[in-house]
């Protein structure tokens, strides 16, 4: 869970947010190119979610093993639910949608790490 | 926005009118769902350890459900409920975030507005100053 992978995730939807936050002041509506680089962060946060799983399978699960399947389920589908609200907002707010949920994602893979460094004894 | 017109029966003043509130209720949707799922997991599993702290999480949790949803309808009946539970916020997050600070023993686990919130980016103690804000700002005239 604290692998470069997590890294990559953060890294590349803090800078998703820091360029819908900027499309949103430019009062831009978001754009296929926008949408789209919000499906390849889904798909980033997909393959983090899948490891993690695998990896519960494994020898060291999180002492909160619930609470860690309860975000692993809120982190795959926030990004595919602010593209849903995205697209039926097709105004600045659109691309202030997306930009709340490459801000929160980050946050829900950092609890993510929290929990999974406390295994289970 | 095109759709106003045909949405008749929903009140003027319901933020899922216009663009700026449908962002506002996705963070207070988002908060709604953390706060409660929080509550569930912590009185579920271990109540005894810290009944007031979890308690207070599920009530904080309850009151941005009906914040999300006195915000999203509008109207005379959503903008009380909403005022209601957006005082209820600002009230809980100053007094539950001075009370963690002051006096730790009586909070041992957090909830949403412990430390004003701090361990949710503070966004418990501006989202309440922005419902009312809302609120104000929609008044009727």
């Amino acid at each position: 869970m604290n692998g470069p992978l997590s890294v990559a995730t953060i890294v590349a939807a803090l800078i998703l947010a820091a360029w819908y936050l900027l499309r949103t002041a430019l009062d831009r509506a978001p754009s296929r190119f926008d949408l789209l680089a919000s499906v390849a962060l889904s798909a980033l946060v997909t393959v983090l979610v899948v490891v993690a799983v695998i990896g519960l399978f494994g020898s060291s699960r999180p002492h909160d093993t619930a609470t860690f399947v309860g975000y692993l389920f809120t982190t795959i589908a926030f990004a595919p639910t602010a593209i849903v609200l995205a697209r039926m907002e097709p105004t600045r707010w659109g691309s202030l949608i997306l930009g709340v949920g490459a801000l929160v994602l980050p946050v829900l893979v950092l609890r993510l790490q929290q929990i999974a460094s406390v295994p289970l004894a | 926005m095109p759709e106003e017109n045909s949405t008749t029966t929903r009140p003027r003043d319901a933020a899922l009118n216009s663009g700026l509130g449908r962002v506002l209720l996705l963070v207070y949707g988002i908060f709604a769902l953390s706060a409660s799922a929080r509550a569930l997991v912590q009185i579920s599993t271990h109540f005894s350890e810290a009944p007031l702290a979890y308690l207070l999480s599920a009530v904080a949790g309850l009151v941005y459900i009906a914040a999300t949803a006195g915000l999203a309808r509008g109207g005379v009946r959503g903008r009380m409920i909403a005022l209601v539970s957006c005082s209820i916020e600002l009230v809980g997050v100053l007094v539950v975030g001075t009370l963690s600070v002051v006096d730790a023993v009586a909070f041992p686990d957090d909830t949403v507005w412990s430390h004003f919130g701090s361990g949710y980016g503070y966004v418990p103690l501006v989202l309440p100053f922005v419902g009312l804000w809302w609120i104000w700002n929609h008044r009727p005239a």
